[in-house]
């Protein structure tokens, strides 16, 4: 760091937070552009943890368990625990609570990827001539903002499913009010709203969880990136270090309880969808 | 922050992750996991049933435990009855074949000091002849005697 041209603090955080995309972003929404990075491992997260579960899965004995099994067994069997008490129909169980599953262990890949030194793997995309890198997928808006709208879909898809069309758009403009027609545009908009804080409210909340705790990750890389030889610079160093302990150590609950809740309200969202008002 | 089209591959790729865990992690695991809640299930069921099993079959094993004892007591009772009046009769059998012996033996031994007095009765003329002979240092005719002899011989007896 401390070379011909060290990054200022606000440099570092700039350069930490830009993500690689496939051409320079328009505007606050543009449609043309991907993040790659975010794709990059998002994707491959997704993959890695699907393909290990499912050659587990292949694999799988009734009998005595290996301890990886045991392991996989504890969190698919806790995932099938709380879709049975949530969403009541078994034959949307059996959609809802596998991806109930990836939603989880794929969050929280996801976000254990905060847990890797900071600079490791952005680093080694600069050695390998990738500029910018952003390594937690879920601190990107567009990834969870993509699965709370995909947790939507499910919910309209199911709504229109269990409840049929029109009982669904009737439900519409009467809940949850009441029938009396001059409540109709009243309801109208609260049903609208509802829909839109849960969405927005489910992408939000894990981004912003994921997006704090990696802009911590970055100031206390800072601290320790201030060693210059003086014994400010030095307490500082021993402050970063302290400091990255605790929050990495703090950080374990986070990612798992982000993930935790972003499964728990997905399977809250689809089970809703299946109740009449 | 910006919005891209980053949010809809991430949507797809959501769905598609989705779809492939349902089609094939879920279920392969959950037939496990059900399948060894069976194993458990009946091998508790079995234990159970092992359990009274053996707690009927313990009955039983005391039950005929006690039979068994009881009639090895009664045996016993009847062997010890049976062998005390075995040796009774064998003592009173021994008995009588001693008495018996003892007559027999005394039968024999009077028979034979009988024969051996009349042995001796025998040579009783011929041994007073030979000592009357020394005495008179002749020849006695034991003709001549015979009537005193024969009174010697009735005497002995």
């Amino acid at each position: 760091m401390a070379t011909e041209h060290a990054p200022t603090a606000s440099e570092y955080i700039v350069h930490h937070l830009t993500f690689l995309t496939n051409k320079k972003q328009v505007g606050l929404v543009d449609w043309s552009v991907f993040h790659l990075d975010t794709l990059f491992f998002s994707i491959g997260l997704g993959l890695l943890a699907v393909f290990i579960m499912a050659r587990l899965a292949a694999r799988a004995t009734s009998g005595v368990p290996g301890r990886f099994q045991a392991a996989v067994e504890i969190v698919v069997e806790m995932v099938a625990d709380q879709a049975k008490g949530i969403v009541h129909s078994p034959k949307s169980r059996e959609f809802v609570a596998p991806l109930a599953l990836t939603v989880f262990v794929w969050i929280f890949l996801m976000n254990a990827m905060d847990l890797l030194p900071l600079d490791v793997l952005p680093k080694l995309g600069e050695a390998a001539g990738i500029h910018y890198l952003r390594v937690v997928p879920t601190a990107d808006l567009n990834a969870t903002l993509g699965m709370s709208l995909a947790v939507l879909l499910l919910c309209l898809y199911y709504s229109v499913k269990i409840k049929g069309l029109g009982h669904w758009i009737h439900e519409l403009f009467t809940a949850p009010f009441g029938a009396h027609p001059l409540l109709w545009p009243i309801n109208f908009a609260m049903q609208m709203i509802e829909y839109v804080a849960k969405t927005v409210s489910h992408g939000m909340r894990l981004f912003g969880n994921m997006y704090a705790g990696e802009l911590i990750f970055m100031l206390i890389a800072l601290m320790g990136a201030a060693w210059a030889g003086t014994l400010g610079s030095g307490l500082l160093w021993v402050g970063g270090v302290i400091a990255g302990t605790v929050w990495a150590i703090f950080h374990i609950l986070i990612i798992t309880l982000q993930a935790f809740i972003f499964m728990m309200l997905t399977l809250v969202y689809v089970g809703q969808a299946h109740e009449s008002h | 922050m910006n919005l891209n089209a980053t949010l809809f591959a991430q949507l797809v790729v959501f769905f598609i992750l989705a779809w492939f865990t349902m089609k094939f992690v879920w279920p392969p695991i959950m037939k496990a996991l059900d399948e060894r809640a069976k194993k458990i299930a009946d091998g508790l069921s079995a234990a159970d049933k092992a359990k009274s099993e053996l707690a009927l079959t313990e009955k039983k094993v005391v039950d005929e435990l006690r039979k068994a004892r009881e009639s090895a007591t009664e045996l016993r009772a009847g062997a010890e009855k049976q062998g005390a009046q075995l040796v009774e009769e064998a003592r009173q059998e021994a008995a009588r074949i001693i008495t018996q012996a003892r007559q027999a033996a005394e039968a024999e031994a009077g028979v034979a000091a009988q024969r051996a007095k009349e042995a001796l009765r025998e040579q009783v003329a011929v041994l007073a002849v030979a000592g009357a002979e020394r005495i008179l240092r002749k020849e006695i005719n034991a003709q001549v005697h015979a009537d005193l002899l024969a009174n010697l011989k009735q005497e002995l007896k």
